[in-house]
């Protein structure tokens, strides 16, 4: 549709003087957003770290971390990693010619469903916790003896706090991705221009590479110790 | 007489620059045009500045007497602590950034706006959410925390402490976004010859602090982000009682909330590097070292703050390697004031308003740098910790320091912003008063917290009483001197005199075009041919802008 043999394209904004100095600046503000959220999740992986190295919290720590499903987080990993490669797919369909649109919408959908699958399994962690009294606060009760007891719910807290943050983030994407695939189904993109797609693409794969930590830290660290869940 | 009556005719027929391009609220509120979001942030940040003033002479006229006389010891409590997180959050961190920066940044890099204009505009709308929670929190009844917010005082308080955590969070998104903006702007969109090497050194200066901005903010979004779980679930990460650790809070928390110092600081360095050039007509000494010392400075701040915890329970061999890297900050901080200072030597100084905001800050930024010094060194730090002389050493560096390079650069600028000149006489008288203010205000503070006088206390033994009255009257007079220019910038915008493209021997870019801009800044786009800080005779259009027909 646009006009992509002509120097100024219709998507060119007013202040940039070509769509390479655009494309240019959207990518590194991209990156730099990336680099605010590797530093907002580092205050909470801080805190995890810290604890996980103080010697009675770390023994608490174990304890709680193996009341977690390892096998729902390891299924949520695979699904995490798949809607990544679904996600390159669609950024690599839009840089190609224009009739691999639907390919690109295709891909986009599958990210959205593979998106909406790991929330799902995340609400049923999540349910489980709250019928085992996990959730933190008042009602909050574990099965470990004085001083551990209160030392496992910091684990929780830190446990939702980066599984409740990062859902969020995924969650957002998921707005975003819908947004971005009815862009796409009303040809807004072209091999000249699809600067959404390819920067969602970069933040899809941060929110990725967030869970990619969070599964070792927080399922598996400790988890051989005490062989298995529940 | 055709001629002179065609030019006559060119005179009086009305100029559209960015100010009168479009007329309306709507113009204003949904403008992505990066001098007007200046201007709206001028405002936001005005108020605030004048809000976090009241409760700074609130604080002093208590301390007047040793005994606590016009308000209780738990509004004593709000009060400073409101001072610090209007001023702090809401005034010194978004103030040269935000408002000088916004509008300056695009013009010195010859630009049409920045990179993200309508991320731009998102900001100051983040910035105000942020104040409405802020305000909501003062008017329910205000914080009693202290500006730190330290644990676990802040998860217990019964004040208004989670719609404030809840305003400090939004408005460090507003920071994040402008930082983000900033350095998406200069490595996207210099005009064509502007190599890294030629940029003004308040560029530089803003690419640093941005990058401080963008690495720190985070941190105490997610620090309070933790505070606040913890203050609705009641559940312990930080609580000792729960078996959480506060000095982690503590550590994430000054993780930001040192840098921040160097947010404040690095972009009134850049001011100052503008005025001491222009007015002493002279290349910067030792460009490029001013230039990397404001990056050293982005990154040693990183390093040094466990310096503000050295009675935590820190080790001692922490508090030791802390004390040992703080040192180092006063080395690019030295560096710059050497480089200044050098570029003075020989030059051709004229002192209008904003050279004597710049010898103002010069010295009190000597004073404030020096007793950091102290403050690093861990045994003093001990003697002193929490006293007065921390308060009087921090208020030398960011009111002192950031205040008036903010004055001193809003005066430099003002004809470029407004396209009027100030009246001078009262610029100097208020520069003065500023100055006078300033050191009987926080000088005695020093000798105050040497002697021994708690930060924080109400109430004081009677023998600290006539440094006391000292720095109250130095507050009133420093009050006066902020009034002043509200009152003369004010009245300049509708009859001060039509300023000039270039009122000073200014070399920048932003001389280069006409006063107010046009909303695309520039005519055309520049082409840069000469260093930063080449002054000609006059200075006057030096890129070639005769292309007609174009």
């Amino acid at each position: 549709m646009a006009d992509s043999h002509v120097a100024t394209h219709s998507a060119l904004a007013h202040h940039f003087d070509n769509m390479e100095q655009q494309r240019e600046a959207g990518s590194l503000g991209m990156w730099i957003f990336l680099l605010t959220e590797i530093m907002f999740f580092g205050g909470a992986f801080t805190a995890y770290i810290v604890y996980r190295n103080t010697p009675e919290v770390s023994e608490a720590f174990v304890l709680a971390s193996n009341t977690l499903d390892v096998w729902l987080g390891l299924i949520n990993t695979a699904v995490l990693i798949c809607s990544s490669l679904t996600m390159a797919l669609a950024v690599y369909y839009a840089q190609t010619e224009t009739d691999s649109k639907r390919l690109q919408i295709t891909f986009m959908i599958l990210t959205v469903i593979l998106g909406l699958t790991f929330l799902v399994i995340k609400g049923f962690e999540y349910a489980d916790k709250f019928t085992h009294h996990h959730i933190p606060g008042k009602t909050y009760s574990f099965p470990a003896a004085g001083v551990l007891e209160s030392k496992t719910q910091i684990f929780f807290t830190i446990y939702f706090a980066l599984t409740g943050l990062h859902a969020l983030h995924m969650i957002i994407g998921i707005v975003i991705l819908l947004v971005i695939i009815r862009m796409a189904a009303k040809k807004r993109f072209s091999p000249e221009w699809h600067a959404p797609v390819e920067l969602f693409g970069l933040y899809w794969h941060f929110v990725d590479i967030v869970w990619i930590f969070l599964f070792p830290l927080l399922y598996l660290l400790g988890f051989h110790l005490h062989g298995g869940a529940h | 007489m055709i001629e002179a009556t065609e030019a006559k005719l060119k005179q009086v027929e009305p100029r559209t620059h960015y100010l009168n391009a479009n007329y309306g609220i709507k113009s204003w509120l949904l403008t992505i045009d990066h001098k007007r979001i200046a201007l709206l942030y001028l405002a936001s940040i005005t108020v605030f500045f004048f809000l976090g003033g009241a409760f700074a002479l609130m604080i002093r006229l208590e301390l007047l007497t040793p005994k606590g006389d016009i308000m209780t010891p738990d509004a004593y409590n709000k009060m400073f602590t409101m001072h610090g997180i209007v001023m702090i959050f809401f005034f010194l961190i978004p103030a040269i950034p935000a408002v000088l920066g916004n509008f300056l940044l695009p013009l010195m890099l010859g630009a049409k706006d920045l990179a993200f204009p309508k991320i731009n505009l998102l900001s100051w709308y983040v910035y105000n959410l942020g104040a409405i929670f802020t305000l909501y929190a003062i008017i329910a009844g205000g914080v009693d925390t202290g500006w730190t917010f330290y644990t676990p005082l802040s998860v217990n308080s019964t004040s208004q402490v989670t719609p404030m955590a809840v305003g400090i969070f939004i408005n460090g998104f507003s920071s994040i976004l402008t930082g983000l903006n900033f350095i998406v702007t200069i490595h996207t969109m210099r005009a064509p010859g502007l190599t890294w090497f030629r940029l003004p050194l308040f560029v530089w200066a803003h690419y640093a602090t941005s990058l401080i901005q963008i690495l720190g903010t985070p941190v105490l979004a997610v620090t309070i982000v933790l505070l606040g779980i913890e203050r609705i679930f009641g559940v312990g990460i930080f609580n000792a009682s729960l078996g959480g650790d506060p000095v982690l809070f503590q550590h994430l928390f000054w993780f930001y909330s040192h840098p921040a110092v160097y947010i404040m600081i690095l972009p009134a360095m850049g001011v100052i590097s503008e005025l001491i050039a222009a007015f002493s007509r002279k290349k910067i000494f030792g460009y490029s070292f001013v230039a990397f010392s404001s990056l050293a400075i982005a990154v040693y701040g990183f390093l040094v703050w466990g310096h503000h915890m050295f009675v935590s329970s820190q080790s001692v061999f922490a508090g030791m390697v802390f004390s040992f890297l703080s040192y180092f900050v006063a080395i690019p901080s030295a560096v710059k004031v050497f480089n200044w200072t050098a570029t003075l030597f020989k030059g051709s100084i004229s002192w209008d308003t904003p050279m004597l905001y710049a010898f103002g800050f010069i010295g009190l930024f000597i004073i404030g740098g020096m007793t950091g010094l102290y403050l690093a060194a861990l045994g003093l730090d001990v003697h002193v910790h929490d006293t007065y002389f921390v308060v009087a050493h921090f208020h030398y560096i960011m009111v002192g320091g950031a205040v008036m390079a903010y004055l001193g650069g809003m005066h430099y600028w003002w004809p470029k912003i407004t396209g009027r000149m100030y009246p001078e006489g009262w610029a100097k008288l208020s520069a003065l008063l500023v100055f006078i203010g300033f050191n009987l205000t926080f000088f005695p503070q020093f000798l105050l917290g040497y002697q021994g006088m708690p930060r924080r206390y109400h109430e004081y033994a009677d023998h600290f009483q006539v440094l006391n009255v000292m720095s109250t009257a130095g507050a009133s007079i420093l009050g006066v001197g902020y009034v002043l220019p509200m009152i003369y910038f004010i009245w300049s915008m509708r009859y001060g005199p039509i300023a000039k493209a270039n009122p000073w021997p200014g070399s920048g870019l932003e001389w280069q075009t006409s006063s107010p801009p046009p909303t695309e800044n520039f005519e055309e786009t520049p082409t840069v041919t000469w260093d930063a800080y080449e002054f000609t005779k006059d200075n006057s259009r030096r890129y070639d802008v005769v292309k007609q027909g174009s």
